[in-house]
């Protein structure tokens, strides 16, 4: 049996446990519906002309992990940004841990999305967000929505912001052979609202894990809202992550992705403006080896006059990898005083590896300023001659270049340590010790 | 009165198409539809030898089992290619030395276009191969040429006298079941041009041909191939404009170039195909195909002014199969009123030390949709590829739309790939600046929009500019001069 009739019949299944006359039910049985019409995208469709999930559909995941693991602190510690403290949502092969996870309803709402499905404190907000940005017509969103359950649910409402900064953690435990994950996550900050957050993805050990995720990110007027994918993930891991965002006047959202591991990575990240003076950042490192497969799929959709956005993703591909960026920027009719800028700047390492780009603009406004630059090379000779005769190794020379390659993006990381383990993250894969920070 | 933007917007949408006018010639056109009997008469109405008959028929097979193509960002009414008749030759085939004998009324053609053959021979020294609905009427300056040993003729004629030649190169760079439209040209296609520069020969002149489709509800599908052995160089060009007709006409055109080692050739074209009415009604359907195949140290360089057309879809590539070799890809794109175009290029680096260059110039203005649509791609094995592309698109006004998709693909860790595309319209302190100079809107309208052009404009020959500049006035007077 394929994945697809495997996913397509476990859904009776899943409908098992759950309240069929909730008003999300009918959300779903319509998903699963344009899941089974459509399938998975093949290599034919455009948008996936560059990536092939047809290795994965061989294998036979689980799609209900069958026991729950518990899983030491200690033993995963290294995966949470430990320094600062932070509330916290951890999901074990999809289920909640509340053991290392810290949530609160303090004044926010930092919890799970399958309390907000059912308690009816939180029916409302389900009701007027839950599957509003999101495509209803994209398979594998349909496909998340379908079995949508769980996942982490965050509420600021106006004028609030939390504490601290929220992290995200999946983790895979390996307890089944092959696992596939459907994280469903809804984040909404109210007008006036701020919020940071942090989501990671991490499989424990060498058994195949697929994760395919979607989360929804709602900002209302004035909303501040910080968004740190990283994707740091074992070899054996592949991930399909779906995000769209909806933003309303004067919203500023920023998503950063990092995307240093993992076998297979789809990011498709999507931005819709509606309303005016908004400002978007989309911003990326690719740092991949091996035969690593990484995919950034944007999409900016300007919708109202006088908004901003500004996109720079940068791409190291080393040894048998593969990158791929797709960054479509549309602006309609009214959005005139558009702003948007898309730079996508790659480095090629190895013979082997692979670099496709399509940075495309589609514009209908006229007093619009739409750029974008796309360029692939390699590391200067002449610079990297010059760092050596000022006496620093090859090899660490070669990674200070591509430090300051990649610097742009982590600028604008908000939260310094952060920022730090990324770099450590990253001399950790040029297989440098830096001796300063960035 | 300053001349405002809005003003300009007016006088673009009513501007009528100047050079719609048709021309009273008998003409011999086989009955309407597409079937191998069609084929068949083609090929025996231009005394074809076999192999050439079997061609065509091969490419009609494998025509008949494609699909037309919908992934360019054109919306339109499908041609219904059993309504088209493929065949319409002038009644009258005379072969002349002098223009003398030419037929008064294909003159005066010539002359309403202003490019009467008579002024090019004066003036410019350009070898004119005239290509009227489909056959070749008049050749000049061949005996010069020929002293040279170059060849330039209809390719009709070239499938009769150097069937050597045709039967190497024919079908090489753009395979017969290449694309859907490629394979109905294969099949049907009806003549064209045919030149051949021998080795180590520097082509004295321009060579052009220009393009019309005159016979109405006639599908115009030309072929041409051009090769240039080791180390020589050949400038061509190549320039259209169509009579008014109100139901569509497709045009389906090959194109092949073939550089040898250390050849060069220019290919420069400026069309200006009639693009409907100011409601869209009408106009020339363009479906191209052009590509070039250059060898060791080879340059193909593909510059063009698109003005004209309904529906255009043409992207002039370069398989830059031989090391060293240089591609090369100028255009300007002019869309007006319901115009489309969908038109780029593509950059296929196979070997090592491969250069290409894109310039594309886009101007979008009434409700017209442009697209660029590129590909660069750098193969494993082209070590030190390098590309620069640069797309720019300026809009006027608010209900046109500008497309940019490029592909980029590298495969070498050594490939050197820059992109750029930006989009503007014609700033307000652009205009405040020549106006305080005491330029007024209308020239200040002009300079930018050339000075937006001028890296394109400057790439056409001597011999074409004074067309293009005309070309670009059709579509955007009153911004221009």
């Amino acid at each position: 049996m394929d994945l697809k009739e495997k996913l397509v019949s476990s859904f009776m299944a899943f409908e098992d446990g759950l309240d069929l006359d909730h008003p999300v039910h009918e959300e779903r049985s319509n998903a699963i519906k344009n899941f089974e019409t459509k399938g998975f995208p093949t290599k034919k469709d455009e948008a996936w002309k560059y990536t092939s999930l047809k290795g994965l559909q061989k294998i036979d995941f689980s799609i209900f992990p069958k026991q729950e693991t518990t899983l030491e602190y200690k033993d995963v510690k290294k995966y949470f940004l430990h320094d600062i403290d932070t509330y916290k949502i951890v999901f074990v092969d999809g289920v909640y841990s509340s053991y290392l996870s810290e949530t609160t309803h303090d004044g926010v709402d930092v919890c799970l999305m399958s309390s907000a499905f059912s308690k009816p404190m939180f029916q409302q907000v389900i009701e007027v967000y839950f599957n509003k940005a999101a495509s209803k017509d994209e398979s594998l969103t349909s496909l998340n929505t379908a079995f949508s359950k769980e996942g982490a649910y965050i509420y600021i409402p106006k004028n609030k912001m939390p504490k601290k900064p929220i992290q995200i953690l999946h983790l895979a435990t390996g307890n089944e052979a092959a696992l596939m994950l459907q994280p469903r996550n809804l984040i909404v900050a109210e007008d006036n609202a701020e919020v940071q957050i942090i989501e990671r993805h991490q499989s424990l050990t060498g058994n195949e894990v697929f994760t395919n995720s979607v989360t929804e990110i709602f900002a209302g007027k004035d909303a501040i809202v910080d968004y740190y994918k990283v994707q740091n993930d074992a070899p054996t891991a592949s991930l399909v992550d779906n995000t769209y965002i909806s933003q309303k006047d004067k919203s500023v959202v920023r998503v950063h992705t990092f995307s240093l591991g993992g076998k297979l990575i789809r990011n498709n990240l999507n931005f819709y403006q509606n309303g005016e003076r908004i400002d978007s950042t989309l911003k990326g490192i690719t740092i991949l080896g091996d035969k690593q497969h990484v995919d950034h799929h944007t999409l900016v959709h300007h919708a109202q006059p006088n908004c901003e956005s500004h996109q720079d993703y940068k791409g190291i591909f080393g040894d048998s990898s593969t990158g791929v960026f797709n960054g479509k920027i549309i602006v309609d009719k009214i959005a005139q005083k558009t702003d948007a800028f898309q730079q996508n700047n790659n480095i090629l390492l190895s013979d082997r590896s692979t670099i496709n780009s399509k940075p495309q603009l589609e514009i209908f406004a006229d007093d619009v300023k739409c750029s974008h630059g796309c360029t692939i090379g390699q590391l200067d000779e002449e610079a990297l001659f010059y760092l050596r005769s000022r006496g620093i190794p090859k090899k660490e020379a070669k990674a200070l270049m591509m430090y300051a390659f990649a610097n742009n993006v982590l600028e604008s990381v908000r939260i310094p340590e952060l920022k730090a383990r990324i770099n450590k993250i990253i001399a950790e894969k040029l297989g440098v010790r830096m001796g300063f920070d960035l | 009165m300053a001349y405002t933007e809005e003003e300009l917007k007016k006088e673009l949408e009513t501007k009528e198409y100047e050079y719609g006018f048709y021309t009273d010639i008998e003409s011999d056109t086989l009955p309407k539809g597409l079937n191998e009997d069609i084929v068949i008469a083609i090929s025996k109405k231009k005394e074809e030898p076999e192999w050439m008959t079997e061609w065509r028929l091969e490419a009609f097979r494998a025509w008949k089992e494609m699909e037309e193509p919908e992934w360019a960002n054109v919306t339109y009414e499908k041609p219904d290619f059993q309504n088209i008749s493929y065949y319409s030759a002038p009644n009258k085939k005379p072969k002349y030395n002098s223009l003398d004998e030419v037929d008064p009324e294909l003159l005066e053609t010539f002359k309403k276009l202003g490019i009467s053959v008579d002024e090019q021979k004066k003036l410019a020294g350009v070898a004119v191969d005239i290509v009227m609905d489909s056959v070749s009427v008049a050749t000049t300056f061949k005996k010069t040429l020929a002293e040279k040993g170059i060849i330039f003729c209809s390719i009709s004629e070239a499938i009769q006298e150097h069937p050597e030649l045709v039967k190497k190169y024919l079908g090489t760079v753009v395979p017969k079941k290449d694309n859907f439209y490629a394979a109905l040209n294969s099949a049907v296609f009806s003549d064209g041009s045919f030149c051949y520069i021998p080795k180590g020969v520097r082509c004295p002149m321009e060579l052009s041909t220009y393009f019309r489709i005159n016979q109405a509800g006639t599908g115009q599908f030309e072929r041409t191939l051009v090769i240039a052995e080791e180390g020589s160089y050949v400038s061509y060009l190549e320039g259209c404009t169509a009579p008014m007709r109100d139901e569509n006409q497709l045009h389906a055109a090959v194109v092949e170039l073939i550089a040898l080692d250390n050849a060069e050739i220019k290919y420069s074209t400026v069309q200006n195909w009639y693009p409907g009415n100011n409601e869209g009604k009408g106009g020339v359907f363009n479906f191209v195909t052009k590509r070039g195949l250059c060898e060791k140290n080879a340059k193909i360089s593909w510059t063009q002014v698109e003005t004209g057309s309904a529906v255009t879809w043409k992207y002039p590539s370069c398989v830059l199969k031989g090391d060293n070799s240089i591609g090369e890809f100028y255009s300007i794109a002019v869309t007006n009123n319901f115009q489309q175009a969908d038109t780029g290029t593509k950059m296929i680096h196979l070997g090592k030390n491969t250069k290409s260059t894109i310039i594309s110039k886009g101007i979008s203005a009434g409700q017209s949709q442009n697209s660029y649509r590129g590909l660069v791609q750098v193969n494993s094995r082209a070590e030190n590829a390098r590309n620069f592309s640069q797309c720019d698109s300026l809009l006027m006004g608010n209900r046109c739309g500008a497309h940019t998709f490029p592909y980029i693909e590298a495969k070498n860790k050594t490939a050197q790939i820059e992109h750029e595309a930006t989009t503007s319209k014609i700033g307000e302190d652009q205009i405040f600046y020549c106006n305080q100079r005491g330029i007024d809107t209308e020239k200040a309208i002009a300079l930018i929009v050339n000075g937006f052009s001028k890296e394109v404009l400057n790439k056409l020959p001597m011999e074409f500019a004074v067309e293009a500049q005309k070309l670009l006035e059709i579509s955007l007077e009153g911004s221009v001069g």
